[in-house]
Parts: structure tokens; sequence; C-alpha cells
């Protein structure tokens, strides 16, 4: 086995789970009971205009038929259309998917740039006040659903203190840059306009404090653990004998075995706020993927709820698919085996 | 009683915070059970109107205030701790012999009905958990049937991955393969030998997922996509309270410090069954 084969193995069973996740979600679609033309179009629409819709979204057809269409627009990009904005699914998800992606990562920065640290400092001093301090967030962060934590938040920071803003993405008075990204803090970085950068971060804060808070939890627990089993190796104490400083048998001994599990649960944690991202949204009224998806629901907007299930799922498949790239490269029993 | 002096017990209240947790849990379920008996203003559960009460601030009458129709927030609390608890064991019910039953068979047999079963329990877990239940319930009526259907299906996968990994290791003890040996059916291995010793493993994670089941149910009715009101329920409360933010705090906090505690309760409960049995999950 080499590396070259292990890769090509997490693609093709990448693409098998995709396979596996859009036929899945083509079920629930199909065997759902109720006619989804007759939800779309409402009660009053006489039973022709449902003929005729139904023969749009293929729903006359044979289910394998309505497979291969449904896999076919999939390929091309086209998601059909959605029933309630009359636009394509791939325009709308386009337009409100940058949205929730700039929240994500932000969210996922305070993950990485807080959890693991603290993780760190927690497993360097077991069971001094910053582990137990490290214990308590955690917990807290785990038990505790990301909508409380931003009813939370929003209570203390932007009505108690005043110091943040509410709601949005961006201050009605700001005018959001030209489209590069979609990512509103990166365009405005790359236009210049720094006051509107500064706007956005106000406003992202508490949605990305609240989505990380659970996440954030389990990754310093982890790294704690991965960290303490680190430091109990006999390479660590033979650094030690060898009158290494503290410093250099941290960053070139210890972190680097100890971040390859931690960095698999970091890629899941990443994508699984995507989830999480629903309900913050939904707090901040954010404009992002969650809102468009709720509404999709609401209206029972067939394409838009497959598109909506099946670009999160694609995300989430590729970015496991990515972190395990990355853990390959790190971890020298796979990159020079292909072995895990 | 003989399990508050043998060793096990000795051994679990060693860690206060355990204790902590099975306070919590039991309380919660005495009172939700009890809740017509215990509660001050029992038919404030239902779509009762107090109009002169309305929105009164936290005080010894309605200990976390009224809402905007004067009906007693911690009653309604407690009555949607029963529509939580209901939830959670319904769903783990439906979804724990589901997902146990595969991961048995899968991990038993082996070969091609392994690569099977694991392959599509791999696609389930392939999707974030919120979302699955959010594309289910897209298509379903948003009721609290429905809202147990929805996280049922998202949930089996945990237990077949946990059982197969578990029956994986179980299959080569000595004890499995001398029943094979003296001529033990299939069915009696599975539920005779294998099954008993994934047990302990089991006990301690429908514990801890008791909590999460509540939480995932919360947040499906936060979105409104899970029970309706006026049917108690602490994520509808949430998600009603929080539209009156910042000048009706209680009616968002209460019920959010309420889902909070019941699912640390359940946490510090199977964290203490985990040390117990001494399992990994």
């Amino acid at each position: 086995m080499n590396i070259k084969f292990y890769l090509l193995q997490r693609f093709y069973s990448a693409i098998i789970v995709l396979i596996g996740v859009s036929i899945l979600i083509f079920i629930i679609a199909r065997i759902i009971p109720g006619d989804p033309a007759r939800m779309a179009l409402g009660p009053t629409a006489t039973q022709e205009m449902v003929e005729k819709y139904r023969d749009k979204l293929h729903l006359n057809d044979p289910i394998h038929v309505q497979y291969w269409f449904f896999i076919k627009g999939i390929s091309e990009g086209d998601l059909g259309e959605s029933v309630y904005t009359k636009r394509n699914v791939t325009t709308d998800v386009s337009k409100y998917f940058p949205a929730t992606l700039e929240l994500i990562i932000f969210a996922s920065l305070i993950m990485v740039c807080v959890g693991v640290p603290l993780g760190i400092l927690a497993g360097r001093f077991k069971d001094k006040p910053i582990d137990n301090i490290s214990r308590l967030i955690s917990l807290l962060g785990v038990v505790t659903p990301s909508f409380v934590w931003a009813v939370f938040l929003m209570i203390i920071f932007a009505f108690y203190l005043d110091i943040l803003p509410v709601a949005g993405r961006l201050s009605q008075d700001t005018i959001a840059p030209d489209k590069i990204t979609g990512l509103i803090i990166i365009d405005s970085i790359i236009r210049g306009q720094f006051n509107v950068t500064v706007d956005a971060l106000k406003h992202i804060i508490l949605p990305a404090l609240a989505l990380s808070l659970s996440a954030l939890g389990q990754a310093s627990r982890l790294t704690r653990s991965n960290i303490t089993e680190v430091y109990d190796k006999q390479y660590i104490e033979m650094a030690r004998a060898y009158g290494y400083n503290e410093f250099k048998i941290a960053t070139k001994y210890a972190l680097k075995p100890a971040m390859i599990p931690t960095l698999t649960i970091l890629g899941l944690d990443f994508a699984a706020m995507l989830g999480n991202a629903f309900l913050v949204e939904f707090v901040f009224a954010w404009p992002g993927i969650a809102k468009y998806g709720v509404q999709a629901i609401l209206y029972k907007d067939l394409n838009a709820i497959t598109a909506t299930t099946m670009i999160i799922a694609t995300f989430f498949v590729f970015t496991n698919l990515i972190v395990d790239l990355i853990v390959a490269y790190l971890n020298p029993k796979i990159r020079l085996s292909g072995i895990q | 009683m003989k399990i508050f002096d043998s060793r096990a017990w000795y051994k679990f209240s060693k860690n206060p915070l355990s204790i902590v947790g099975l306070l919590i849990v039991s309380l919660i379920i005495l009172m939700a059970v009890f809740a017509n008996y215990l509660t001050p203003f029992p038919e404030h559960a239902g779509p009762f109107v107090d109009i002169p009460n309305k929105i009164k601030p936290p005080s010894s009458t309605y200990l976390f205030g009224t809402d905007k129709i004067g009906r007693d927030t911690f009653s309604r609390i407690i009555f949607g701790y029963r529509t939580s608890l209901y939830l959670g064991v319904i769903v783990l019910c439906i979804a724990v012999p589901i997902g146990t039953s595969l991961g048995l068979v899968a991990g038993y047999f082996g070969g091609k009905i392994d690569a099977i079963i694991m392959r599509i329990t791999d696609i389930f877990l392939s999707i974030p958990p919120l979302v699955l239940a959010l594309s289910i319930m897209a298509f379903l009526k948003p009721t609290l049937t429905n809202a147990m259907i929805a996280v049922s299906m998202m949930w089996w996968p945990w237990y077949t991955r946990l059982i197969y990994n578990l029956t994986r290791s179980i299959k080569n003890e000595g004890f499995v393969v001398s029943a094979r040996i003296v001529g033990a059916s299939h069915f009696h291995i599975i539920f005779r030998e294998i099954l008993p010793n994934c047990s302990a493993s089991l006990i301690t994670k429908i514990t801890l997922d008791m909590g999460f089941v509540i939480l995932i149910g919360s947040s499906l009715s936060f979105l409104g996509l899970g029970v309706q009101p006026p049917t108690p329920d602490l994520g509808t409360m949430v998600s009603q309270g929080s539209k009156y933010l910042p000048d009706i705090w209680w009616l968002s906090v209460f019920p959010g410090l309420a889902i909070l505690i019941i699912v640390l309760g359940f946490n510090l409960l199977g964290d203490g069954l985990k040390d117990l049995f001494d399992v990994e999950l």
C-alpha cells in the first residue's frame, strides 16, 4: 500500500457516501405521504395545474427515472426551481451560503484559537485550576443547546452591556462591499473598506461565539486527553533527560502526535456547525442558508429542501476528506506506508 | 437497601458530580410524573388565559413569571419536562433496538452483511444529525410523533457503530468460541453471550443520549418543527420568549436554563456510570 492508494481509497469512499446520501435524500423526499406538487401549489390549485406541475417535476415517471433526472440535475449544477422564490435553487443557495460559511469559519476560528490552547494548558496543568475551568466550560458547552447560548449571549452583550449589535450581518446604514467571495469581512478587506470590516466583525462575534461554544469545550477536552497521553510517552522523558527545555519539548515532540487525532474531530465539528447554524441564525436573524432552509420547509419547497440538504452533506463529506488528507500528510504512518 | 452499601454504590458515590446528576435526574422525573400535583398551576399547561395576570415578572406566586396570556412559566416548564422525557424515552425505545440489532448482526456475521449495513450506517452518519432530522421533518407535519420519528431516524446509526465495534472484539473471546464449539446456535451466541456483555456500554450510552435526544428535540421545536403550542415544550418556549427580549426576559431565560439542567443531569449521571462500569464509548 502506498500513499496514493490510500488517498484514492478515501476519495472513492467519499464518492460512495455522497451517492448514498443522494439516494437517501431522494427516498426521504419521495416516500413521505402527500403529493409534493399539491403541497407546493396549495389547496387552491386546480387538478390540471397540479398535473402539469407533476410533469415538470418528473413526478409521473417511474422512481428510477426520477432519480436519474435528479442526478443529472446535480451533475449539471441545476437543482431545479424553487417553488417559493421562483428562482433556480442553485442561484438561491449561492446567495445565502456565503453568509453561513462566514459564520462557521469564524466560529471554527474561535473554537481552534481558544479550545486547543485551553486543552493544551489543561493537559499540562492536570487537576490544577485551569484544568477545572476547561472542564466546566466543556461541560456547559456540551449540555447547552446553541440557541440557548445565543439567547444568553444576546441578553448579556447586546441588551445588558449594550456593546454589540443584536442582529443581522451589518448595520442598517452600512453598505455591503461589492461581492467577490460573498464573505463580507474578506470582501471589505480586499476593497479596503475597513469601517465595513469593523462593523461586520462586531455583528459576527455573538452568533459565532454561540455557535462555537459547544464545539469549543469538546475540542479542549480532546486536546487535553491527547496531550496527557503523549506526555506519558517515553520519548518525552528521554527529551527531558537530554535537558531540552519545556517549550521545545511541547512544540517539537508533544504537539504534533497529540494534534493528529484532535484534527479529525475538529473537522467533524466544523462540518457539524452547519446543523447548529440553523438555530443560531434563527436567533440573530442572520441571512444565511438556515433562513432559506426553514423557509423552504415552511413552504414544502421540494427542490430547495433537497438542494440544501445535499449541499450541506457534500460540504460535510468533503470537509472530512480534506481533514483525512491533512492527517495523512501529518501522520508518518500513513504518509510513508498508507496504513492507518 | 443492598445497592446503597454495595461496592458499586461506593464507587459511584465517590464522585460528587455523579450524585448531583442522579439527584437532578430523579428530581426532574419525579416532578414531571407528578406534575399535576406538584406544580402551582397545573391548568396553565394547556390553552389557559388569564389576562389580568399577564407579563408578571418572577414573584413568590409566579416563581418564573407569567407569559403574554398570563400562564405561569414555572408550571409550564415542569409540563415541558414531561414532553421532553416522553420524547427521549420513545426515541430511544425505537432507535436502540434497531441500532443494536443491526450492529450485532453486522459485527457477528461479517462479510457482505457487514459491508452493506456499515456502509448504510456511514451514509446516515455523514449528514449532520440536526440537518438530517430537519430534512425528514420538512416533509412531515410538525407534530410530536413526527419529531420522534425524525430523531429516531438519525439516532440508530450511533448504536449500530457502538455495538458493531463491541461485537467484533467480543466474538473472539474464549467464552464465545467455546459456546460455538459446543454447538450453540447463532441466536444463542448473539443474544445470550454477546449482548449481555454489551449491556454496560449500552446503559451508559442510553443515559448520556437521553440528554442529547432531549436537546435535539428541543432544537426541532425551537425552529417550530416539533411540538406545537399549546403543548408546553421547552424549545418552543425559548423560541417564543426570545421574541420579547429584553423586556420579558424570563420567558426565554428560564426555559433555556431548564433545558441546560436536564441535559446536564443526564450527562453527569452518564459520566458517573461510565466510570462505574469502566467503559469507553
